[in-house]
């Protein structure tokens, strides 16, 4: 059962984006989609596409130069600053490089968005030992990263975007350190947030296999700072309790 | 497989607590900075810039107590100095000048200086000639007023002793110490300015500590802020870094400065002159110079803060 009550009818959308960096050309242009809650999208795209540039507008790293953004029915171009750790806490991040905290061990380091969203440490210490034993690091849990391996950087970095249950999630070539087994027991993790609580997830990939693991996956296509959508399902994508529906 | 280990629903789904309510509990927050505990200068900067102000203050607390008491003492005295060649009629002026001065409401007591004690004041400078009747010594009446004498009092007592002492001059004490009370008051505005000058520096230090501090945990600041952490929550760390270094500072500093001042307090009783001695600290002083470490915290604390929070300023 999906936790879909009180929630916006879109979580994000663009409309008109442009992103530029200093005085040189757009890095990305026209951008224009809706992400809706629950749905699950991949974004694709050649390096150098723009896929990091647009998800770091997608977890408020970075402002656009132009257009409109809004997520969880609030303008993000007009909202203070101080209020974006109200909306950052609504966000799960799997870095590419992974942005681990160096001197914090594998269990601080997950813990650490409980921690800042004040939760109780009784909570705190079954929630990121749970977690932790999920991913397979109960017996890495006071490692800090320069003892861990890419991998095992990888997981805690995905056991620290999950543990607060976000709204949206946003992954960053969450697979590209793991081997098959393990890449596919994240995807699935990434599942069933997105089934069982209603998580909207947006991983950006090269892997090409692992667009087909998830069938009701919307792709996401970005070539040279544009996005292709050639049907308009980015911007008018079926509600995804019809698509859903509709599949069964 | 078995599933994730989400949340149980409705125990993280609840409203986001108040900013103020979301402390990053002591144990982490010391760890989110690695902390390098004594090893940077700052600690060390700030305590000798605090026992600075230490000797500062005491220096100035102990100035402003010297002049005080000087005043206090000299304020309500007067000298009556008679100037007669022939010994004996200057006795007899001496004491009519006594007589006259005694009579006035103003004045408390009377003494006429021993010639005896009067050549003890001399000797050091005239040696054995200050008991030769050759070198004629001026008589002194000391007179103690009951209060401190405006200048038309003064001109008053000089009025009454011109008709029968014509040669009898009153000098009032007060008047002739007037440039030692304004070099004191110099010094106590040098001690002052001292103390602004130094709580620049320390603020400054703090700045600069605080900024490199910043700079080098950029990173750990970005990702805490994009987890959702607030500025609020990101200037607290950092002021637990500086508030612990300070207070070491501060208290090295305070224990510094006392040993310098209790070592100077000793060089000047080893003088042992009567106007030095009146520069002792009290307790209400030594309460200040309690208080100077917890201004030097707090002031650490203000400028770390705004430090950060403008650094902060600079991140989305």
């Amino acid at each position: 059962m999906r936790a879909m009550t009180e929630r916006p009818s879109e979580i994000v959308k663009f409309d008109n984006v442009g992103l530029r960096y200093g005085t040189d050309g757009e890095v990305l242009s026209d951008l224009s989609f809706t992400l809706f809650p629950g749905s699950f999208y991949f974004l694709t795209g050649a390096s150098g596409a723009g896929k990091t540039s647009l998800l770091k507008m997608l977890y408020l790293a970075q402002r656009p130069s132009r257009g409109a953004i809004r997520m969880f029915g609030k303008d993000m171009i007009t909202l203070p600053r101080e209020r974006l750790p109200d909306f950052r806490r609504r966000l799960g991040v799997v870095f590419q490089d992974f942005r681990l905290v160096d001197h914090l061990s594998a269990f601080d380091n997950v813990a650490l968005p409980l921690r800042l969203a004040g939760t109780n440490e009784g909570k705190v210490l079954k929630a990121v030992s749970d977690m932790l034993a999920w991913v397979g690091l109960s017996h890495r849990s006071q490692a800090i990263p320069a003892q861990m391996s890419g991998g095992e950087q990888q997981r805690v970095a995905i056991a620290r975007a999950v543990i607060a249950r976000p709204q949206l999630l946003i992954a960053d070539e969450p697979t590209g350190n793991v081997d098959p087994e393990m890449a596919l027991k994240l995807l699935r993790l990434f599942e069933a947030l997105n089934n069982r609580v209603g998580t909207t997830v947006v991983v950006a990939t090269h892997d090409v296999h692992l667009l087909k693991k998830v069938p009701d996956s919307l792709i996401m296509r970005l070539h040279k700072g544009r996005l292709s959508d050639p049907t308009g399902a980015l911007r008018f994508p079926p509600r995804p309790e019809a698509r859903r529906g509709a599949t069964a | 497989m078995n599933g994730p280990p989400l949340p149980d629903d409705g125990a993280d789904r609840k409203a986001p607590l108040p900013d103020r309510q979301r402390k990053i509990r002591g144990s982490l927050a010391s760890r989110l900075l690695p902390q390098t505990r004594f090893g940077g200068p700052m600690p060390w900067v700030i305590a000798i810039l605090i026992a600075l102000v230490v000797v500062a203050a005491a220096g100035g607390l102990s100035l402003r107590n010297l002049a005080e008491n000087a005043r206090g003492d000299l304020s309500t005295s007067l000298t009556i100095q008679i100037v007669e060649a022939n010994r004996e009629r200057r006795d007899d002026l001496a004491t009519q000048a006594a007589q006259i001065a005694g009579s006035r409401d103003l004045v408390r007591s009377v003494r006429v200086v021993p010639e005896s004690e009067l050549q003890q004041l001399l000797e050091p400078w005239l040696g054995s000639a200050a008991a030769s009747e050759d070198i004629p010594i001026p008589a002194l009446v000391d007179v103690e007023l009951s209060r401190r004498a405006n200048p038309q009092e003064i001109a008053g007592l000089q009025a009454a002793l011109d008709e029968a002492v014509p040669n009898a001059r009153v000098d009032a004490q007060s008047d002739w110490l007037a440039p030692v009370y304004e070099a004191l008051s110099a010094l106590q505005w040098l001690a002052l300015a001292l103390i602004a000058l130094v709580a620049f520096a320390t603020a400054a230090a703090v700045w600069l500590a605080a900024r490199n501090a910043f700079a080098s945990h950029r990173d750990t600041v970005e990702v805490i802020h994009l987890l959702g952490g607030t500025d609020r929550q990101v200037t607290n760390i950092f002021q637990r870094s500086v508030v612990r270094d300070a207070a070491f500072g501060s208290v090295a500093g305070l224990l510094l400065g006392i040993g310098a001042v209790w070592l100077l307090a000793r060089q000047f009783e080893a003088l042992d002159s009567g106007m030095i001695g009146g520069g002792g600290l009290d307790w209400p002083d030594w309460l200040v110079i309690a208080a100077i470490p917890l201004a030097g915290v707090l002031l650490a604390l203000v400028t770390g803060r705004l430090t950060i929070r403008r650094a902060l300023r600079s991140m989305l």
